[in-house]
C-alpha cells in the first residue's frame, strides 16, 4: 500500500522517471481502437456478461449509465478535496482516506445516539434532523482534525512531499487503528433520512431518491468550489499560490493562512463523503480508508492535479470504469474488473501525462 | 542625507555552503537608486534578501526603522517594499484583473487603487479579461509593477524591469519610474541596462563578484567608457543599444 502511495506522489508531482518515446499518432490509434472494441463489445458482443449486450438489454445499460453517474458523484465530492488540498496547495495528505472514514463513524455514532438505538434504525424512524445533524458533527471534527494536522505536522514541512506522506500515512494508520477500537471491525452503514427513502420510476427503471440527492450534493459541491476559487479573493489567492507561493507572499499575503482555510475546506469535503458514503455503502476501518484514499488518487491522477474540472472528469471517467466492467466483463472474469481502472490510468497518462485537465507543476 | 529609508549593512547571504553576498552596504533615503553590475554579480540575489525570499547568514536590513532580516516576506511587503522580481513572475493561471483584485482589498482607500493602476496602464484596462500569460511582455511588466503598486509601498524593488523589452516600451518604463520617484516613492532598481539605469536615478552602485564595488553618480558613469566596460561589459553606451534622450 505504502509503496503504492508514494508511487502516486511522485506520478502526481511530475516526477517521472525515463521519458520513453512513443509515436503520438500510434497512441491515439490504440486509445481510439480501444473505446471503438469496448463500444462494440458493450453494444453488440457482451453475451456472456452480467448485463448482457445493450441491444438485448438496454434496461441495464441505462442503469449502469446511472450507477456511474451517482458513484462518479461521489469520487467527486470526496476527490475534490484532495485535490484542493493536494493538486492546489502541494500538500501530500494521505490520511484524507482516514477522515472519510472518521467522519462517517462519528456521523454513525451520532444518529444511532439521537434515535436511542444500537444496532442500525429503520429508516422510517430517521427524519432530517438526524441524518443532516450527525452529518453536520462528522464534517466540522473531521475539518478541525484536517486543520490540526496540517498546523502541527505539515505546515514546517512545506515543500517536502516524500515526510509529508510517511507523516500522513503514520497518522492514517494510527487513526484507522484507533477507530478498529472503538467502532470495532464490522462494515456498518448510516441510515438515510426517510425522505429520500424510495424510487422514482422512469422507462421502466427505478432510481433511488437517495442517488438524485448525492448527484445533487457532487453537483452542489463542485458549484461551490467553482465560486471559491473563482470568485473570492481567498480563491485567486489560491490559485496564484499553486503558480508561485514565493511570490505571492512578496506580494504581503500571509499564505499560511489561506493553506489553513484550504485544508479545513478539503478536510470538510472528505468528511462529507464518508457520511454520504457511509450511508450509500458501508465502512469498515482498515478497508472504506484506504479504498476511499485510492479513489482519489486515481481520481486526481486522471483528472489532473488541482484543476476542478479534472476532478469531474476524472470521476466520471473511474466512476464509468468501476460501473461497467463488473457488469460488461465475461461474468467468468468479473472478478479482474479492478484492473480496468488501471487501464484507463495507463491509457490517460501515456496521452496525457498530467492527467486529462493537468499542466507540468 | 536625512535618515535612511533603507539601510543594509554587513549582509551576507548564501545558496547553501555557497556565499554570494559579502558585507553588503547600501544605504538610501527616498530617492532613487539603481544597483548595476554584470550578470551574477549577485543583484537578484539581493532583491531575494531583502524580499526574505532568501535568509541572511548575516548582517542587518533596516527599512524605516524595521529590521527585515528574520521577516517572513509577507512581512516584508506590508512594510511598506513593492517587488517588481526578475521576469515578472505572473501568476499563469489568473486574469489581468485579478492579479490586481487579489490585492484590493488592503489598497482601498489609498493612493494606488486598481483604478489608478488602470489609469496609468490604459492599455492594461483593455485586456481586464484575459490570462496575464497572453499580454505581450512590454504589457507583462506593466502588470507586475502595477501589482506592485497596490502595495501603496515606500519604496519599489525592481529587478532587471527593463529586460527583454522593446525600446519604445523601455521608455515608458523610465517614464513610470521617474513618475513615481516625483510622487515621494523610493526606487531601488537593479538593472543592467545602463541607459536605463542612469535615466532613473543619478546613484549608481555598482555590484562586482557580491560586494558593492563602488559609487558613482550616472554623470560620470556615462562619460567613463573604461568604467562602463569594466562594471557591465559593454564596449559603450550605443553598443549595448541605448536610447536617445532619456540619459540623466
Amino acid at each position: 500500500m505504502t509503496t503504492v502511495m508514494t508511487g502516486a506522489v511522485n506520478v502526481l508531482l511530475g516526477r517521472r522517471g525515463r521519458h520513453v518515446h512513443w509515436p503520438r499518432a500510434a497512441t491515439r490509434l490504440l486509445i481510439a481502437a480501444a473505446v471503438a472494441f469496448v463500444v462494440v463489445w458493450v453494444v453488440f458482443l457482451a453475451d456472456s456478461t452480467a448485463n448482457g449486450p445493450v441491444i438485448e438489454a438496454p434496461g441495464k445499460f441505462l442503469q449502469t449509465v446511472l450507477d456511474t453517474i451517482t458513484i462518479s458523484g461521489l469520487y467527486f465530492i470526496v476527490a475534490s478535496g484532495f485535490t484542493l488540498i493536494f493538486g492546489l496547495m502541494r500538500t501530500v495528505q494521505m490520511a484524507h482516506g482516514a477522515l472519510f472514514l472518521l467522519a462517517g463513524l462519528f456521523a454513525l455514532t451520532y444518529q444511532r445516539k439521537f434515535l436511542d438505538i444500537t444496532g442500525p434504525p429503520p429508516y422510517e424512524d430517521v427524519g432530517w434532523a438526524d441524518w443532516w445533524l450527525p452529518l453536520v458533527i462528522g464534517v466540522v471534527i473531521v475539518s478541525g482534525l484536517g486543520l490540526l494536522i496540517q498546523q502541527v505536522f505539515l505546515r514546517w514541512n512545506q515543500g517536502q512531499e516524500l515526510r509529508q506522506a510517511l507523516i500522513t500515512i503514520a497518522i492514517s494508520i494510527i487513526m484507522v487503528d484507533r477507530m478498529f477500537h472503538h467502532f470495532g471491525g464490522v462494515p456498518k452503514d448510516i441510515t438515510w433520512t426517510h425522505q429520500i427513502h424510495g424510487y422514482v420510476e422512469f422507462a421502466g427503471l427505478r432510481y433511488g431518491i437517495h442517488r438524485l440527492f448525492i448527484i445533487g450534493m457532487a453537483l452542489g459541491v463542485g458549484g461551490g468550489l467553482w465560486l471559491l476559487l473563482k470568485k473570492t479573493r481567498t480563491g485567486m489567492v489560491i490559485r496564484a499560490g499553486v503558480d508561485d507561493t514565493p511570490m505571492v507572499q512578496a506580494l504581503g499575503i500571509n499564505v499560511q493562512k489561506v493553506f489553513a482555510v484550504a485544508f479545513v475546506v478539503g478536510s470538510a469535503l472528505a468528511g462529507l463523503g464518508g457520511v454520504i458514503g457511509g450511508s450509500f455503502a458501508n465502512l469498515g476501518p482498515g478497508v472504506t480508508d484506504g479504498n476511499w484514499l485510492l479513489n482519489s488518487l486515481v481520481v486526481v491522477i486522471i483528472g489532473g492535479m488541482g484543476s476542478l474540472g479534472g476532478a469531474a472528469a476524472g470521476s466520471l471517467l473511474y466512476g464509468a470504469a468501476t460501473s461497467f466492467s463488473p457488469s460488461y466483463l465475461p461474468e467468468a472474469y468479473s472478478y479482474y474488473a479492478i484492473i480496468a481502472t488501471f487501464v484507463i490510468l495507463a491509457l490517460v497518462l501515456a496521452v496525457r501525462p498530467y492527467g486529462l485537465f493537468g499542466r507540468p507543476a | 542625507m536625512t535618515e535612511p529609508l533603507l539601510e543594509i549593512s554587513n549582509l551576507d547571504v548564501g545558496y547553501g555552503q555557497a556565499q554570494v553576498l559579502h558585507g553588503v552596504h547600501l544605504e538610501m533615503a527616498q530617492e532613487a537608486v539603481s544597483v548595476i553590475g554584470r550578470n551574477g554579480m549577485g543583484k537578484t540575489t539581493l532583491c531575494n534578501a531583502i524580499m526574505g525570499l532568501l535568509p541572511a547568514m548575516g548582517g542587518s536590513i533596516r527599512f524605516g526603522g524595521t529590521e527585515l532580516v528574520g521577516l517572513a516576506p509577507y512581512k516584508v511587503a506590508a512594510a511598506g517594499i513593492g517587488y517588481v522580481p526578475q521576469g515578472r513572475r505572473l501568476f499563469t493561471s489568473l486574469t489581468v484583473d485579478e492579479h490586481l483584485a487579489m490585492l484590493a482589498r488592503a489598497a482601498r482607500g489609498k493612493r494606488w487603487t486598481p483604478t489608478e493602476v488602470y489609469e496609468l496602464f490604459p492599455r492594461l484596462a483593455d485586456r481586464k479579461k484575459l490570462s496575464a500569460t497572453s499580454l505581450s511582455g512590454g504589457e507583462q511588466q506593466m502588470l507586475a509593477i502595477g501589482r506592485a503598486l497596490l502595495l501603496n509601498a515606500d519604496l519599489m524593488l525592481m529587478d532587471e524591469p527593463s529586460e527583454g523589452l522593446a525600446p519604445t516600451i523601455v521608455e515608458q518604463l523610465v517614464a513610470t519610474s521617474r513618475r513615481l520617484v516625483s510622487e515621494g516613492i523610493a526606487v531601488l532598481l537593479v538593472e543592467q541596462n545602463l541607459s536605463v539605469a542612469t535615466a532613473v536615478s543619478d546613484r549608481q552602485v555598482v555590484m562586482v563578484s557580491g560586494r558593492i564595488e563602488t559609487e558613482i553618480s550616472s554623470e560620470e558613469l556615462l562619460g567613463d567608457a573604461d568604467a562602463q566596460r569594466r562594471y557591465l561589459g559593454v564596449e559603450s553606451l550605443e553598443d549595448a543599444g541605448g536610447i536617445e534622450g532619456t540619459g540623466g
